[in-house]
């Protein structure tokens, strides 16, 4: 046999029972050719593009899942931001926009389309502007469609001026979808730094620069890495670092695999496989049990930090030689509704905001999928923008805010989106205010290690 | 295409007689095989040649999941290459 029985029973377990998938091939698709002036044409020449691109994806998708063995979760598409689209038409509203992206995704079949996205790191277009303003609608009346607003960079400072907005566009779009718990704003990410590659939603967008169409790969595996790391119970911590590179170089392996046949078959050239470790609410696909197993008694307590820390580095580490080129947001996802085991250690107490926060120093991408009392001030949101998007600025990494103010809802109540998006538990927020420092508006500078040249 | 069919369970007489009539009944080509005992457990190992079949992969499967039902054991096929791309550099 080619294989040693180690090395077989090995893979065949980690699909049948550690939750071994590919956890998305995104398809990125530019729209920068779509523009005609007018908005009705553009729509339907968006229309066309995606379906002309993206039609084969979800059954090619399938396929390949089917012929390798590999469950392949999610097939996806992301476009152009759609500010830059849209402001080359005389729309004044871009609901429009959104509703041919929903349309396109129902006809294609993915379950969610990125890019109803605007990048304003240094200042907002009209465009950028109404785009922005647009979001509560867009969001409330589509069901796949996400949007992300990129708000700071190293390079270029944090836009204060769109953290203030940004915080009275959640509050507006948790209200818009108050009869659906405020879904509206789980398809809403604010970023620093946002990766233009990025595969998972609902972040994803295809950035300026990246070619015409090209095919992004996230993969998954929480529970591939704890069941190592159960075989390397009491031994030092360099041990542990070392089970989780080897078990991340075979996961990207098959990512790789995946990335290079789906973009043989659908004819676009491959962009990058996401190293992200990504979990989902089933229990044994948890980023939180991965800590746990190297001996928290819960997520949050001290010590949770270092051990994400070395989770995300050795991921990493072991990913890069895995792929040819690795790129998007890489790096252990943490949202809280989406991990059986982050839910639990809110629920006992151990996981507070301010903890959450700091994980977020060390990991991609930030806070994530947190559910807050609906009556806490949209300055208040946007100071934890400011926050996650300082973190990231100043560490020159993505930092990311997905934040859900559950209308009617108080701190121990909960909150539950179904499917992926999972159950959360409503976290108290600090009852101080920040609105002096919010209501500043302008551009905090950018730091000075961003001055390279 | 090659790839590997491994079937585990309690372990009991006909396993191995009728996985091989199951590949031969759908023109599948065992190419390597290998069997143990391990504490009362079977375990088998098929290096499997799907050239010649005429049914989809999603059949083979269905096929393999219910004979592996109605012989209480667990089977599963697996591409080839998915071996290659994590075992070997």
């Amino acid at each position: 046999m080619i294989f040693s029985n180690n090395e077989i029973f090995e893979t065949v377990q980690m699909i049948e029972s550690e939750h071994l998938d590919v956890r998305t091939i995104t398809m990125g698709i530019s729209l920068r050719d779509c523009p005609t002036g007018d908005v009705s044409s553009t729509c339907n020449r968006i229309y066309d593009k995606i379906m002309r691109c993206a039609g084969k994806l979800v059954e090619t998708g399938n396929a390949i899942a089917e012929e390798y063995g590999i469950p392949i979760i999610h097939k996806r598409i992301a476009v152009t931001p759609i500010a830059l689209v849209a402001e080359a038409t005389d729309a004044e509203h871009y609901l429009k926009f959104a509703e041919t992206l929903e349309k396109a995704a129902v006809n294609t079949g993915v379950n969610f389309i990125g890019g109803f996205s605007a990048l304003v790191e240094k200042g907002a277009t009209p465009g950028d502007l109404r785009l922005i303003r647009s979001l509560p609608q867009a969001l409330s009346s589509t069901e796949r469609v996400c949007g992300s607003i990129n708000l700071g960079t190293t390079k270029s400072g944090i836009n204060m001026d769109i953290v203030a907005e940004m915080g009275r566009i959640i509050k507006e779009t948790a209200e818009a979808t108050a009869d659906r718990d405020g879904i509206g704003c789980a398809k809403l990410v604010v970023f620093c730094n946002a990766p233009s590659d990025n595969p998972f939603m609902a972040g994803a967008f295809h950035g300026v620069g990246e070619p015409d169409c090209q095919i992004n790969v996230g993969i998954s595996g929480p529970g591939v890495v704890k069941s190592a790391l159960e075989q390397v119970k009491g031994e030092p911590i360099d041990v542990v670092a070392e089970t989780i590179k080897r078990t991340a170089f075979k996961i990207t392996r098959a990512g790789q695999l995946v990335a290079s046949e789906a973009s043989r078959r659908l004819g676009f050239p491959f962009g990058i496989v996401d190293l992200s470790l990504a979990p989902t609410p089933v229990v044994g696909d948890s980023v939180a049990y991965i800590l746990e197993e190297m001996g928290l008694e819960s997520v949050g307590a001290p010590g949770t930090t270092a051990a994400l820390a070395l989770l995300n580095d050795a991921v990493k580490k072991g990913g890069i030689m895995a792929s040819s080129h690795v790129g998007g947001l890489s790096g252990a996802f943490i949202p809280v509704s989406e991990d059986a085991g982050m839910i639990k250690a809110v629920e006992c107490g151990a996981l507070s905001l301010e903890k959450l926060e700091a994980m977020t120093c060390v990991c991609s991408v930030g806070l994530d999928m947190i559910a807050v009392p609906g009556d806490t001030p949209a300055s208040t949101l946007s100071g934890i923008i400011a926050d996650e998007a300082a973190i990231g600025m100043i560490n020159q990494k993505t930092t990311a805010v997905r934040i859900i103010p559950v209308p009617g809802k108080k701190v121990g109540e909960k909150v539950v989106f179904g499917g992926l998006l999972g159950e959360a538990p409503v976290m108290p927020v600090n009852r101080f205010s920040c609105e002096g420092l919010i209501s500043r508006g302008g551009r905090l500078p950018a730091p000075v290690h961003s001055f390279k040249n | 295409m090659t790839a590997i069919v491994t079937v585990i369970g309690k372990d009991h007489k006909g396993i191995i007689a009728s996985v091989s009539n199951c590949m031969s009944e759908n023109e599948i080509n065992i190419l390597d095989i290998s069997q143990t005992i391990m504490q009362d457990y079977f375990t088998m190992i098929m290096l499997v040649d799907l050239t010649d079949t005429k049914l989809e992969i999603v059949e083979i499967r269905e096929n393999l999941d219910t004979l592996g039902n109605d012989l209480k054991v667990r089977i599963s096929l697996t591409h080839q290459d998915v071996f290659d791309a994590m075992h070997r550099i």
